[in-house]
């Protein structure tokens, strides 16, 4: 009960919305001006759009995670489940073509009830998220490794990886365009409705102070719920992507949890839930993968990669805190 | 408190981070150092140069046994007596397995126990135990399995330095002990199976590939992950073969066998150099993603290397690569029941046991290309003509 006291009284819907965005803009603005001088012709039409092609898996996670991180949860089993969603995938089509539209449903009834897994457990039996989705995470490895007998088996169709492979050719001024970004830009748009609608608004008020909004009559619980569900089927059709990108392994979605967890906090939506919008995590998303790309250009090992994402989180928490102090 | 929750929560998250990714720490000469340093920098820690000379030398040589059973023949041959192990059958024969946490293992067990079936009445029990990739499992089992009445123990080791002791407990046991594929530092058991090995594959494909450019043009070279000494081996040699063709290797990168992770490093360098003239991969198994980087590209694929997947060689045959696959062959778990009837029938077999390693090129891609096998499948299996084929490998 001192959490309530604590905090501050709920959200106002809309304060800060478009102004929390503006130095996430900002980054990625001087993120691409610092690529373009490197490599003047990655804003060309081609380069671009297989650049936003390959990013719109982690973009969607981003989504998904941004649900559950306003809402004051985490979701640690994004990577697990498109890992296994991957996996499953590859074994149930084994190749044929024709099982490609029911395993697509089945792929997004099983991140679904992987979602409303972890929001049961985590606000009917009350355990906090992060052990929640971090046991979900090992269940999922430790399922595929079973199942699979420790190796892949079967194949992706080309019918089924074409959505995260392919492109629609030969479009005027873009070159081609990538079915991949077709489905981020939908959803995206979902997304973005999603968080203006009565269910947004509630969304954060729960994770700004969740005491407050129950006693104003919203069903904290339920609402949880349903944000974990919503992060699993982001992970459905991040891996439907991933799976068409790149075939079927056993590492399809290995370390995507932090990548999804950095760029939300990048976006300015804050570890604790209560501040931040859809938009800003997709656009952290965004400029999480240039900012690798650039350190690809410069020539700055992969390694790094996992130091970057830590210190963004870090610097990150510093920062709201530093803010919530300062209020 | 809420905020000390959220700061013990990412205090975990990051630390989670650190170990989840597994994100390699070694060395990566990238753009920046190779243009700075003349060759490839600095030879891997595993080169050892007699054993080089020793696997080239092996490359080139005639195997003594069947020609139409490569997993029966031996490349020099140095025979050791067996008779004290001579026994009457049926036998029971036990079999200590680092893992099949992999595709090629599992196509290699599939052919194991096919094997054991042409065996009939002279094998009364074939008992296997899966490690799961853990030392210490291993260790334990090779135990248990001391208890069970074994007349043979085949071990295909975990790691090497590890299982030495409980391979060396198990050969004071008195039974006869065969080892296969990675070894152990002893010389108790009574043979050792593999193929040529890291230097042949590494030196083969990078050669093939090297040859096909230009000195100066541009090579990416893709490796799995660092330390592991059947990969570093195949590094090793390929990057001799390097310095020798005078190529510039424009990144050496670890993929972690992941399709993705390689798909978009190849992309990176597409997008930072243009033009890459060749690709050099350590293992097969992501291969098929660097060709599709390409591909999508919508560049011509240059001069590759890959394994005996048929992913790849279907691939190499539809869009008419430029190809060679060097092999680890499957066909070698055929060989540990083979040579324990031998052993238990008193009759020599040569110590240690070193297999041909045949290559796939484009001449003989047609005869490995079986396109009904699926695309995980090794095509260096020898298994055409074990019971059940191809069912059992599907």
């Amino acid at each position: 009960m001192r959490i309530a006291e604590r905090r501050r009284l709920p959200v106002r819907p809309g304060r800060s919305r478009s102004g929390s965005l503006l130095p996430i803009l900002a980054i990625l603005v001087a993120l691409l001006v610092a690529l373009t001088l490197r490599q003047p012709d990655f804003l060309s039409p081609p380069s671009l759009m297989s650049f936003l092609g390959r990013s719109a898996p982690i973009i969607l996670l981003a989504a998904g995670q941004y649900f559950v991180i306003v809402a004051g949860e985490f979701d640690l089993s994004v990577g697990s489940l498109v890992t296994a969603q991957v996996v499953v995938a590859a074994r149930l089509i084994d190749s044929e073509p024709s099982r490609t539209w029911p395993v697509i449903l089945l792929l997004l009834a099983f991140g679904a009830a992987v979602g409303l897994a972890n929001g049961l457990i985590t606000t009917r039996l009350r355990v906090p998220s992060f052990i929640t989705t971090l046991g979900m995470y090992l269940i999922l490895v430790g399922a595929v490794y079973l199942w699979s007998d420790g190796a892949p088996k079967g194949g992706l169709a080309e019918e089924f990886r074409r959505f995260g492979r392919r492109a629609f050719e030969d479009v005027p001024l873009l070159g081609r365009i990538p079915y991949a970004l077709l489905v981020l830009l939908v959803v995206a748009g979902l997304a973005a409705l999603l968080t203006r609608s009565d269910f947004g608004q509630t969304l954060v008020a729960v994770g700004g102070n969740p005491r407050t909004a129950e006693l104003s009559g919203v069903r904290v619980r339920s609402v949880k719920t349903a944000a974990f569900v919503l992060s699993g089927l982001s992970a459905a059709v991040a891996a439907i992507l991933i799976g068409g990108y790149s075939g079927v392994s056993f590492q399809a979605g290995a370390g995507l949890e932090f990548g999804a967890i950095t760029a939300v906090v990048l976006g300015g939506v804050a570890l604790g839930g209560g501040r931040g919008s859809v938009v800003g995590a997709m656009l952290g998303a965004l400029t999480l993968e240039t900012l690798f790309t650039l350190m690809n250009f410069y020539g700055v090992s992969g390694a790094l990669r996992s130091t970057v994402q830590g210190a963004i989180i870090l610097l990150a928490l510093a920062v709201s805190s530093v803010r919530s102090v300062s209020r | 408190m809420r905020s000390s929750i959220a700061a013990l929560a990412v205090g975990a998250l990051v630390a989670l981070a650190g170990c989840a990714t597994d994100e390699p720490t070694g060395t990566t000469p990238s753009a920046s150092a190779g243009t700075a340093a003349p060759g490839t920098g600095e030879q891997s820690t595993f080169f050892e140069q007699a054993a080089y000379d020793a696997e080239l030398a092996l490359l080139g040589a005639t195997p003594a046994g069947p020609s139409d059973k490569p997993w029966e023949q031996v490349l020099n041959p140095a025979m050791v007596e067996t008779a004290k192990f001579k026994k009457p059958g049926p036998y029971k024969i036990c079999f200590s397995n680092a893992g099949l946490n992999n595709p090629w293992r599992q196509v290699g067990f599939k052919t194991m126990q096919a094997e054991v079936e042409t065996h009939g009445s002279h094998i009364r029990q074939f008992l296997h135990v899966d490690a799961e990739g853990k030392d210490q499992k291993q260790i334990a089992d090779i135990n248990d399995l001391l208890g069970k009445g074994c007349h043979a123990l085949i071990v295909s080791p975990n790691t090497t330095a590890t299982l030495t002791p409980a391979v060396e407990a198990a050969c004071r046991k008195g039974l006869p002990v065969i080892v296969f594929d990675r070894g152990v530092d002893s010389t108790c058991p009574v043979t050792f199976i593999n193929p040529i090995g890291g230097y042949g594959f590494g030196h083969v494909s990078a050669e093939f590939v090297g040859r096909r450019m230009k000195p100066g043009g541009k090579v990416l070279a893709l490796r799995i992950l660092p330390g592991v000494d059947v990969l570093e081996t195949r590094w090793a040699a390929a990057k001799v073969a390097f310095d020798k063709a005078g190529v510039d290797l424009v990144g050496v990168e670890f993929t972690d066998g992941d399709p993705a992770k390689t798909k978009k490093i190849v992309n990176d360098y597409i997008q930072r150099y243009g033009t890459i003239d060749g690709v050099w991969m350590d293992a097969g198994a992501v291969a098929v993603a660097a060709v599709e980087a390409f591909l999508d590209a919508g560049r011509p694929v240059p001069p590759i290397n890959g394994e005996d997947q048929l992913d790849f060689l279907k691939l190499w045959k539809e869009k008419k690569l430029t190809a060679i696959a060097p092999t680890y062959p499957t066909y070698q778990w055929r060989t540990p029941i083979i040579a324990a009837l031998r052993i238990l029938n008193g009759e020599p077999v040569s110590s240690p046991w070193k297999l041909p390693q045949p290559t796939i090129t484009q001449d003989n891609l047609d005869r490995y290309l079986d396109p009904g096998m699926p695309p995980l499948h090794y095509a260096m299996c020898g298994c055409a003509d074990l019971p059940g084929y191809p069912q059992r490998w599907k």
